[in-house]
């Protein structure tokens, strides 16, 4: 039995809605931007799944340059998330509220 | 002809110099200066004028360079020479050069000195571009700039909270004007694919007389916003905050009028608009008619004669509305030189009382201002209507068409003029004679005429009002205003066949209205009145007119007065103001609550966001 | 060499990639590792005069190259390369143009302040070098994959030096919500990418559109969601409402001179990838698309010009502003026709100018009057006309500039972005507009009347002038450099005010041919 390609894109699919949720309602600014990686990875899902389904190679690729990109994003945001570390005990992002109005 | 950029450049030059050596120059210096540009300009358009003469027939355009074109629409900053701008600009600046002259005297020794003749001058250029301008962006851009001045200038006191709060009532309803003037030049541009007056005559006759009521309409807009008309004339009334001298260049003479201007230029479009010219003329008898009311029943001099600028105002939309373009013209030109001089006679009595503005407070000055008093009796006369003083030829030309248009029209204009002559009477017995009543504001010391820089432009303006009338004097041949804008309006030019004998029937009509003012004035007040418990006395004596006079005017003519100044004012404009001001601080302070500083519920908003275009999507999607 | 006989026995074919379609992204690119290996073999010694003239170079020679496709691309259409992932046309070579000007703008701005915060290093050159080859990359992408990444580069840049002050807590908390939230709105915009994949078989903004001529779709559903998607990750970019909460607080935190620069290089990637993805690829699904981005643009224009008035933090007040701007360009992406492309074009590179020149002179002001960067009241501008005649005078221009006076590129920007909504006889959008700019100047004079009325306090006066008493060498210097800046944004902007005719021909010049 074959699973169909739709299958794919439904996890993707429910993947991302888990990981934008996980963004929206963690307070830990860690867990917070390990959903946004969940996120892009679903994304990746999506792109192969669609690649199989169209018997398209760019697709494929296209996840290449997907993975890179997070790896960049991941350096900077870790180091600002370091930075704030170290000013304060907690990485809550509802503590971080002082720009407002 | 070319000569027209040099009466926009003197004062540019003037306000560039002032702005960076003002302060350096400083009092007296920089005024004279500043007199100095504005003057220059006054001889240069003297200079275009006379070059124009004899060939009248075509316009002279001044094309200085090309400003943008993008996607059809091509503006060049290019100045307009014809009959039109020429009259407006030579009024204008010599209006502006005496107004400059008296401040010199007036501003001395205000800390701000050099600053009022920056803006003074700034506001000049403004305003000569406006009336000079071939395109409807380079006339928005005077428009702005003269609003833009007037907001500065009447907040120019701004340790006075009522200075600042005025400024930014004017503000506001110039604002609404000016969006209708961008949105009238944009369906001009896009009906006749141009934005010069150039192309107006020709190309609006392809107009449908909705599309032209459209652009009148919103074109109107603005002008009733600029000119203080009907429901938005109180910031007038606040302007008056401003230094006098602003008062009479800007809130009287000059700016006000640039509504009217902008109407009169637009006359091909509107000979086609109908119904938006029979709008024009009722909003502006009402005007006219509510003003002179009110006017009835002030006691501040400065809110006396802002009434009756705005009554005069309504007097000229009358006659855009009526398609008397050129009686609207005259009027504007006359209504300048005595508005001005009463503006600068009430600033001269202002000025010797030590700011006082109440007429209350005043009385019997014509023994210590001689040349005060007679020149304010003189715009006294003219405003009335008294012949042949200058208003008696202009408002008559306003009001013969009037009649031609509709007999309502023209007796509601008559009534006004009644009231008119009886409202300037009241201030000029209440000011000049009867009693003294300004001790406690001179503390003793009488008070004295003001020095020549400030009489000179009172004599010169007197003389301009009374002998102001020769300009267009209703005798054939003698036209001369009339034969000289013909070629600006041509047909549309409204045209009343009207009997010989019933236009001597109308100006006679005029003349006895406006002595009948004049005595009714003259009854109420003169001599006798000093303050409000004398009317009560001369009431009681049982005579007919003063019955009358109490019937008519002062129960009336205060209900009138007190709906004009509560009502509308109060609650209609004030409310729509603050309605303004209120939803913008509520929106603003919810802004304020959605700025939460919570990273999370900026999220949450996004995603709301994200969902409403989805759902959209997905309604469209389903179709 | 063995490299390229290795690869061609391999069965890859490697695209032929034309590097005078990719010169601008090189330009850029080579010098910032040109910085970064100077600094590295000078040791300990920094260099920032050097640092500072390579950049400028680069600037420039970024500008060159894009004049020069501009030049060639005159009349003729869309050419692609590198295997029609990069497109270069009129339209991407004005885009290049702009950059430049923002580079140029920013380089003579921007680093003399940020000297004070993190020294001498060649960090923050690097940094907006490559942010602006992100937008370059924006600019020519023919790709939605290479939009993404240019987008990326872009942002992560700019996440690095908006927290550039790492010392101050408003400073890090900025980076960190600008970072979140767009992360979380580039994931999106990714997944908007995968389902237009998904529904087309292609990311290539190219065959995106010869696929849509050809097939009708019977369930366009994917391709709308992902167009709904995409629109969200452009409009975080370019902050229009509702997605613009990050730009207040994001504006005031960042360094200044960093707040103007992204206000800008932003807005120009982001509207130059989004005129490229939806007025050509998407043109099709116009009717589809369009309710969305007027009501992005009437929500942006409203909400910014209303959310300012009651602000009084001056970088606030210019980020509602920005987002006003925002509205209004939206509304040329809007209309989509070649003039209003054209006209966005103008508008894009006027307020670029204009706003790299304000933010220019808010650094200048807070350095005058001793406060830090991340705040400025307009009670701290109070007489600000008496004690610096000069600079209240420059930015009261630039900010009647923003406000859209007669003689401003800003004006004509307003004017002709209104035009182009008339001309496709949508009259309503252009009184909501226009309402909307009516409202603006409010703010915008409120800045004006906060520098020319008042006195500066008597307190506050004296602590001033002991505070520029006390640092009167440094900020002269500091200035020196970004006073030629901020100059030559006013010259552009009253400049190309007054003669407006070249910029617009240039502008009118960069059609975009599908």
């Amino acid at each position: 039995m074959t699973i169909p390609g739709s299958w794919y894109l439904v996890v993707a699919a429910l993947l991302f809605g888990l990981g934008a949720f996980g963004v929206l309602t963690r307070r830990n600014v860690i867990v917070m931007f390990m959903s946004l990686e969940l996120m892009l990875n679903a994304v990746n899902l999506t792109f192969v799944s669609y690649a199989r389904m169209l018997n398209d190679v760019g697709g494929q690729v296209d996840v290449f340059f997907v993975l890179v990109v997070a790896a960049a994003e991941v350096v900077v945001g870790l180091g600002i998330i370091v930075a704030i570390f170290r000013q304060r005990a907690t990485v809550t992002a509802d503590d971080i509220s002082s720009l407002k109005g | 002809m070319g000569a027209v950029g040099f009466v926009v450049l003197f004062p540019l030059l003037g306000f560039l110099v002032l702005l960076t050596f003002g302060r350096r120059l400083g009092d007296p210096v920089a005024g004279w200066l500043g007199t100095l540009a504005v003057f220059g300009s006054f001889v240069s358009a003297i200079v275009v004028w006379l070059a124009r003469l004899g060939n009248e027939g075509h316009p002279y355009v001044l094309r200085l360079f090309d400003w943008f074109s993008a996607g059809g629409l091509h503006v060049n900053v290019s100045f307009r020479v014809d009959g039109l701008s020429v009259a407006m600009i030579l009024f204008v600046t010599g209006v502006a050069t005496l107004i400059h002259l008296y401040s010199i005297g007036y501003m001395k020794g205000d800390p701000l000195y050099h600053q009022f003749f920056v803006y003074l001058n700034l506001f000049v250029f403004s305003m000569v571009v406006l009336v000079t301008a071939n395109t409807l962006p380079l006339a928005f851009l005077g428009w702005e700039g003269v609003g833009a001045c007037s907001y500065w200038l009447i907040s120019f006191w701004f340790e006075r909270p009522t200075a600042a709060s005025a400024g930014k009532k004017a503000f506001i309803v110039n604002r609404i004007g000016d969006t209708g003037f961008l949105l009238g030049t944009f369906l001009v541009f896009e009906h006749l694919g141009s934005v010069s007056f150039s192309r107006l005559t020709a190309g609006s006759l392809n107009l449908s007389p909705d599309t032209a009521t459209a652009i009148v309409l919103l074109f109107f807009l603005a002008a009733a916003g600029k000119s203080a008309q009907l429901p938005l004339f109180t910031w007038l009334l606040d302007a008056m905050e401003g230094p006098t001298p602003v008062s009479a260049l800007i809130h009287a003479a000059t700016m006000v009028t640039a509504g009217v201007y902008l109407m009169a230029r637009l006359s091909p479009i509107l000979a086609l608009a109908h119904t938006a010219d029979l709008v024009i003329a009722i909003v502006g008898v009402a005007t006219a008619f509510v003003a002179a009311m009110a006017a009835t029943a002030q006691t501040d001099i400065k809110k006396i004669v802002a009434y009756s600028t705005v009554s005069q105002l309504g007097y000229m939309m009358l006659g855009i509305g009526t398609g008397a373009y050129t009686a609207a013209i005259f009027l504007m030109i006359t209504h300048a030189f005595y508005k001005a001089l009463i503006f600068l006679g009430s600033g001269s009595v202002i000025h010797s009382l030590n700011g006082e503005q109440n007429i209350r407070r005043m009385g019997a000055l014509k023994k210590y201002m001689p040349i005060t008093t007679v020149t304010m009796i003189l715009a006294w006369l003219s405003i009335a209507g008294v012949p042949p003083f200058s208003g008696f030829f202009s408002k008559g030309a306003v009001l013969e068409n009037a009649f031609g248009d509709s007999p309502l029209l023209w007796a509601a204009g008559v009534i006004t003029a009644l009231l008119t002559a009886y409202y300037m009477g009241r201030l000029v017995y209440v000011v000049f004679y009867g009693t003294p009543r300004f001790e406690e504001v001179t503390h003793g010391h009488d008070p004295h005429e003001s020095p020549s820089v400030m009489t000179i432009p009172l004599i010169v303006l007197a003389a301009a009002a009374v002998i102001g009338g020769l300009l267009n004097l209703p005798v054939s041949g003698f036209g001369f205003l009339g034969s000289w804008l013909a070629p600006v309006f041509g047909t549309a030019q409204a045209a009343y066949p009207m009997s010989a004998g019933l236009k001597d029937g109308l100006m006679a009509t005029d003349a006895v209205v406006a002595l009948l003012g004049v005595f009714l004035s003259w009854r109420a007040w003169g001599g006798v009145s000093e303050n409000p418990a004398l009317e009560r006395k001369i009431f009681f004596n049982g005579w007919y007119i003063d019955a009358f006079y109490d019937r008519a005017f002062a129960r009336t003519g205060t209900a009138v007065a007190e709906v004009a100044d509560t009502v509308v004012d109060r609650q209609i404009v004030d409310g729509a103001v603050t309605g303004v001001a209120g939803v913008a601080r509520l929106v603003g302070g919810a802004g304020r609550k959605v700025q939460s500083g919570l990273v999370r519920s900026y999220l949450l908003i996004m995603v709301g966001g994200l969902i409403v275009m989805l759902g959209y999507v997905l309604t469209v999607a389903a179709r | 060499m063995i490299f390229a006989n290795v690869l061609s026995q391999l069965p890859i074919a490697l695209p032929a990639i034309s590097y005078k379609a990719v010169a601008p992204e090189l330009v850029l690119f080579g010098g910032a590792l040109l910085i970064l290996l100077v600094s590295a073999t000078v040791g300990k010694r920094e260099l920032p005069g050097l640092y500072r003239a390579i950049a400028l170079v680069a600037a420039l020679a970024e500008g060159g190259f894009s004049g020069y496709q501009l030049y060639l691309a005159q009349g003729a259409k869309a050419s692609l390369a590198v295997a029609g992932a990069i497109a270069y046309d009129g339209f991407s070579a004005f885009a290049g143009i702009v950059v430049a000007a923002i580079l140029l703008l920013a380089i003579l701005i921007g680093p003399g302040f940020i000297k004070r915060i993190a020294g001498d290093g060649p960090e923050f050159l690097v940094l907006m070098l490559i942010s602006a080859m992100g937008a370059t990359v924006m600019a020519q992408g023919e790709d939605l994959i290479v939009i993404f990444i240019g987008l990326e580069i872009l942002s992560i840049a700019l996440y690095v030096m908006v927290g550039y002050r790492i010392g101050d807590g408003l400073a890090r908390e900025a980076a960190f919500k600008y970072f979140i939230l767009g992360g979380f709105s580039s994931a999106i915009f990714l997944y908007g990418i995968a389902l237009v994949y998904g529904a087309t078989g292609t990311t290539n903004l190219a065959k995106i559109g010869a696929f849509l001529a050809l097939n009708v779709l019977t369930h366009d559903g994917v391709l709308l969601f992902g167009l709904a998607l995409l629109l969200l990750g452009f409009g975080f970019k370019v902050s229009a409402v509702p997605f613009h909460l990050w730009s207040p607080d994001v504006y005031q935190g960042a360094p200044t001179s960093v707040t103007g620069y992204m206000a800008a290089m932003a807005k120009v990637g982001a509207f130059a990838a989004l005129i490229r993805v939806f007025d050509i690829a998407f043109a099709g699904q116009i009717v589809q698309w369009r309710p969305i981005v007027v009501g992005l643009a009437i929500l942006s224009m409203v909400f910014g010009a209303l959310f300012a008035l009651r602000q009084r933090e001056l970088k606030k007040i210019l980020a509602y502003s920005s987002i006003n701007h925002a509205g209004f360009i939206l509304l040329g992406v809007y209309a989509g026709t070649a003039a209003a492309i054209s006209n966005t074009l103008f508008y894009l590179i006027a307020y670029a100018v204009i706003v790299v020149g304000t933010f220019g002179l808010v650094s200048i002001v807070q350095d005058s009057i001793g406060v830090s960067e991340g705040s400025c009241s307009l009670d701290q501008l109070r007489g600000l006309a008496r004690s610096r005649p000069a600079l209240a005078t420059v930015t009261a221009i630039m900010v009647l500039a923003q406000a859209g006076a007669p003689f401003t590129t800003g004006f004509l920007a307003k004017f002709s972005i209104i035009v182009s909504v008339v001309e496709i006889r949508e009259y309503w959008v252009a009184v909501v507009a226009m309402l909307s700019a009516a409202i603006a100047v409010a703010f915008y004079l409120r800045i004006v009347l906060a520098m020319f009325r008042g006195e500066p306090e008597e307190v506050e006066g004296e602590r001033v002038l002991a505070i520029q008493g006390a640092a009167t060498e440094a900020p002269a210097r500091r200035q020196a450099l970004a006073w030629i800046g901020v100059s030559l944004s006013l010259v552009f902007t009253v400049g190309f005010g007054i003669f407006p005719q070249p910029l617009l021909d240039l502008a009118a010049r960069a059609h975009i041919v599908g």
